[in-house]
C-alpha cells in the first residue's frame, strides 16, 4: 500500500478505489475509456463477459441502499463474478461484532472485493489499511458511499456522462446545485471535475448547506461559491442538481422544502439562464418538486436515466481494472 | 536513600538557573546544589549525568489515569510507570472517570491508591457538577479536604449558563479555581474535526472555533461577574488566545493551556482518517497552531501538557467519527517541549517553564523548582539521543498518539520522586 495514497500500489496502480481525490487524470480517464464498451454488453442477448469468473464480490452495505447496491450487484454479475450482499445492519453490527471482525470473517471465506457503503466518512480507508496491515493486499475494496465523504463510483458515472455529452472537460463550467455539506457525491464530483480540468465550478446553495470552508475544500480548485442559483446557473454547461437529504438535516438548516424549492430548485426558467445545450444531470433519488421540477426532469436537457446506464459500464470498469491489479 | 546526581547541567527555570552542578538528595528533599557536598553527606547511589540535563520533575496538568471505572483502558501501576518513564513527578488527572470523582470518597481512595513510594503525586479535580451532569453543584469544600485541587467537568459543559454562574460563584467563595474547557455545547455538538477545509474535504463533521469562542466569551464575563479564579484547559485556536489575552491585559485572574498535541500539529495530520488524531478539541488550522505556539513562547500560554488520555485499541480502530477522543502523553511531553523548544529556538529554561515552574504557580504549591530545602522531583534527560516513538516503546497502556513513527529526541535517564528513584534507565553507580 502506498502511503501517500492508500488507493494505489507502489507502481501507482489503482487497488482500491477509495476516492477521486489525488487520483491522476490519466487514471480517471483510464476507467472511462474502459467502462466506454462495457456499455455495449448490455446491449447484447448475452450480458456477461467473463472477466471476473469465480471471483467472489461482497457488497458490505452498512447502511441501507437499494439502488446503489442493485447497480453493483448487476455489474459484479455482468462480469461473472459470485456476489453476496450483505446488510449489515441488520445482522452483525446489532450484535455487536466490530467493524473490522466483520473484514476479518468475510475475508476468511476468501473474498477477492469488498464493496462497501458506511455511514462514517473513511470507514473504507480504515478497511483498506486493515488488510493492508494484515497482509491481505489481494482483496480490493470498492468504496459505495461514506459518509459525506466520497462515493467515486457516482463520481465517476458522471464524468462519463459528462464526457459522452460534452467530450472536453477544459472548456466547461459547472455548476453543482443543492446540499453540498453533507453531499459526498458532490464531493467525488469536485475532484474529478478539477483533476480533469474544468476551468469554472461553481457551489450553488444556500450558507447552511454548504462547508464554512467551502472554497477550500480542494486546493487550487476553480470553485466560486455562489448563494443566488440565477449568477449559479448563468452560461453552466452542465448543471448538476443533488438530492436534499432530509434524514441528514439535523437542526435548523432548512425552513421548509417549498421554500428551497422557491429558492434553489431547478424549474424550466432558471435552467433557461444556462446555455441551451446544458445538460441536467441528478445522482437519484429525485425529490421532484423540492431540488428539481419535474418539467425540468423529464424535460429534453435531463441525462439522468442514461447517467444509471452508464453506471453499470463504469462500476463494471472499475470492478474488473481492480481485479485486474495486483 | 541519599543519592548524588553528579556531572549534569542544572536547568532551574523558577530561578533561572542553568549551570554546571552537582545535586545531593537525602530524606526526600534537596540537600545541596554545588560543586560539594554538603557536611556529612555521603551517597548511597551515583546518578552519572555527564551529557544530561537535570531539571525539575515535570508537572502535567491533564493526565487520566482512568481509575476508577475503565481499567481496560489503564490502571493506575500502568499509568505511573509512564509518568515516571516520561520524566512526570506530579499529575492533575480531570474528574471524568466511571463513576466522576463527584463525592470525597472517591477522591480519598484515588489519592490513597496513588500514594506509593515511586507514583508520582497526584492532584485530582473534583467534578464542579454531580456526576458532570452540569445541573447540581458537587460538595466542594469536602472534595477539597479530601484533595482536590480545583474543579471541573472534563470534556463536558454546562449547558446552562445559570447553573455555570453558580458554580463559580460557590468555588469563588472558598477561593477554589475552576478549570473549564471552552467549547459550547450545542455548537460543537456532532462534530469531529475542526471546521475548515480539512474536514470539508474529507466530510467529516466540524467543530467551528466560534464554539471555543463563544464558551470563552461567556466564561469570561462569568469570572467578571464572580470574582473566581479561572483556568482554561486546552485552548485551541487563535482566536480563543486573542480573548484571553485581552482578559488577562483586563487583569481578570485567568490563565490557560494547550497540549502537546496542539503545539505540533493541525487539521492536516488528519491524514487519510487517521484515528490517533482525532483529540477533543480538534486540531485546528496551522494559522491556529501557529499562533498559539507563539502565545506559549510568550507566555500569553501558561502551561503546556499531555492531556494523557489512554485510548484501547477497540476503541481507536474505528471510523474516524466513531473513535474515542484523546492521546496517551505523558511520556511525550518532554521530547514535544524540546523539539518546540528547537523549533523556536527558545532558551530551555523559557521551555521547560511551562511544564515545571509554570503549572507549580498554576497549582499555588511549592513545586517544580530546584533549590536546597525543596522536595527532590528531579528528572534527568539525555537531550541528544534520538528515538522513534513506538508502541512498543510505550509505558502507557495506551498506544494511542498521533506521533506514533516519529522520530524525538529527549530520553528521560532517571526520574526522582520525593527522593525515591522512580524511574532509571540505568543502574546507580
Amino acid at each position: 500500500m502506498n502511503l501517500a495514497n492508500p488507493q494505489l500500489n507502489d507502481h501507482g496502480e489503482l487497488i482500491h478505489l477509495l476516492s477521486l481525490d489525488g487520483l491522476p487524470r490519466e487514471i480517471l480517464h483510464g476507467i472511462l475509456d474502459r467502462a466506454a464498451p462495457f456499455t455495449a454488453v448490455a446491449e447484447r442477448e448475452v450480458k456477461k463477459v467473463p472477466l471476473l469468473r469465480g471471483k467472489s464480490v461482497f457488497n458490505l452495505f452498512f447502511e441501507n441502499s437499494t439502488r446503489t447496491r442493485t447497480t453493483f450487484e448487476i455489474a459484479a454479475k455482468r462480469l461473472s463474478a459470485d456476489v453476496i450482499n450483505l446488510n449489515i445492519n441488520t445482522s452483525s453490527a446489532a450484535k455487536g461484532e466490530s467493524l473490522l471482525d466483520t473484514v476479518d470473517n468475510l475475508a476468511a471465506m476468501q473474498a477477492d472485493m469488498f464493496v462497501v457503503r458506511h455511514a462514517s466518512s473513511g470507514a473504507p480507508y480504515l478497511i483498506a489499511q486493515h488488510l493492508a496491515a494484515t497482509g491481505r493486499n489481494h482483496i480490493h475494496v470498492v468504496n459505495a458511499g461514506d459518509g459525506s465523504h466520497s462515493h467515486p463510483t457516482q463520481g465517476l458515472l458522471d464524468m462519463y456522462t459528462i464526457r459522452h455529452y460534452k467530450r472536453d472537460f477544459t472548456k466547461l463550467t459547472v455548476a453543482v446545485v443543492g446540499d453540498i455539506l453533507h453531499s459526498r457525491v458532490a464531493r467525488s464530483q469536485l475532484h474529478a471535475l478539477v483533476t480533469l480540468g474544468v476551468p469554472e465550478i461553481r457551489l450553488v446553495g444556500p450558507k447552511t448547506l454548504l462547508p464554512a470552508a467551502a472554497a477550500r475544500m480542494i486546493e487550487k480548485g476553480p470553485l466560486r461559491v455562489c448563494h443566488d442559483i440565477n449568477e449559479g446557473l448563468r452560461g453552466a454547461d452542465v448543471v448538476m442538481t443533488l438530492r436534499l437529504q432530509n434524514e441528514r438535516m439535523q437542526g435548523a438548516l432548512l425552513p421548509s422544502p417549498q421554500e428551497y424549492f422557491k429558492s434553489y430548485g431547478l424549474t424550466p426558467e432558471k435552467l433557461e439562464l444556462a446555455k441551451p445545450d446544458a445538460i441536467v444531470m441528478h445522482p437519484g433519488p429525485m425529490n421532484r418538486g423540492i431540488e428539481i421540477d419535474s418539467a425540468v426532469a423529464d424535460g429534453k436537457q435531463a441525462v439522468i436515466l442514461p447517467q444509471v446506464t452508464f453506471g453499470i459500464a463504469v462500476r463494471m470498469a472499475v470492478m474488473s481494472m481492480l481485479a485486474g491489479s495486483q | 536513600m541519599r543519592i548524588e546526581i553528579r556531572n549534569g547541567r542544572v536547568i532551574d527555570p523558577a530561578s533561572g538557573l542553568d549551570r554546571a552542578a552537582d545535586i545531593f538528595v537525602a530524606n526526600g528533599k534537596i540537600v545541596g546544589v554545588g560543586e560539594t557536598a554538603p557536611d556529612g553527606f555521603t551517597a548511597e547511589g551515583v546518578i552519572d549525568a555527564s551529557g544530561c540535563i537535570v531539571c525539575p520533575g515535570l508537572i502535567d496538568l491533564s493526565a487520566r489515569l482512568r481509575e476508577p471505572g475503565f481499567e481496560y483502558k489503564a490502571t493506575l501501576e500502568s499509568e505511573m510507570a509512564a509518568a515516571a518513564a516520561g520524566g512526570v513527578t506530579r499529575l492533575v488527572c480531570p474528574p471524568d472517570t466511571d463513576p466522576p470523582l463527584d463525592e470525597p470518597g472517591l477522591v480519598e481512595m484515588l489519592k490513597y491508591r496513588a500514594r506509593q513510594p515511586g507514583f508520582a503525586h497526584v492532584h485530582p479535580l473534583g467534578a464542579l457538577t454531580i456526576g458532570l451532569a452540569g445541573q447540581r453543584l458537587t460538595e466542594m469544600a469536602e472534595l477539597a479536604e479530601a484533595g482536590c485541587i480545583a474543579f471541573g467537568q472534563a470534556d463536558v459543559s454546562v449547558v446552562d449558563t445559570k447553573v455555570l454562574l453558580r458554580a463559580m460563584q460557590y468555588a469563588a467563595t472558598f477561593g477554589f479555581p475552576v478549570w473549564l474547557q471552552a467549547q459550547d455545547a450545542h455548537l460543537a455538538k456532532g462534530g469531529v474535526a475542526h471546521d475548515g477545509g480539512i474536514a470539508a474535504r474529507l466530510g467529516l463533521a466540524g467543530i467551528p472555533v466560534v464554539a471555543e469562542t463563544v464558551a470563552l466569551a461567556t466564561y469570561l464575563q462569568l469570572v467578571r461577574e464572580t470574582g473566581g479564579r479561572l483556568h482554561i484547559r486546552r485552548l485551541s485556536s487563535a482566536a480563543g488566545l486573542e480573548l484571553v489575552r485581552a482578559a488577562r491585559a483586563d487583569g481578570l485572574p485567568v490563565t490557560c493551556d494547550i497540549t502537546t498535541q496542539h503545539l505540533h500539529l493541525c487539521d492536516r495530520d488528519i491524514g487519510f482518517f487517521n484515528a490517533h488524531a482525532r483529540l477533543n478539541p480538534p486540531l485546528r488550522s496551522a494559522r491556529d497552531r501557529a499562533a498559539l505556539a507563539l502565545g506559549l513562547a510568550d507566555g500569553s500560554i501558561d502551561v503546556l501538557c499531555s492531556d494523557h488520555t489512554p485510548v484501547d485499541d477497540d476503541a481507536k480502530q474505528l471510523p474516524f467519527d466513531e473513535a474515542e477522543p484523546g492521546a496517551t502523553g505523558l511520556e511525550l511531553l518532554l521530547p514535544l517541549t524540546l523539539r518546540w523548544a528547537g523549533t523556536a529556538q527558545l532558551p530551555l529554561t523559557t521551555a521547560l517553564a511551562r511544564i515545571t515552574s509554570d503549572p507549580a504557580r498554576i497549582l499555588g504549591l511549592d513545586c517544580g523548582r530546584i533549590a536546597v530545602g525543596a522536595p527532590a522531583d528531579l528528572c534527568v534527560f539525555d537531550p541528544a539521543t534520538r528515538f522513534t516513538v513506538s508502541r512498543e516503546r510505550l509505558k502507557s497502556q495506551g498506544k494511542n498518539t498521533p506521533f506514533l513513527g516519529r522520530e524525538l529526541a529527549g530520553e528521560v535517564r532517571y526520574t526522582l520522586i520525593d527522593g525515591y528513584l522512580a524511574y532509571a534507565a540505568e543502574k546507580l553507580l
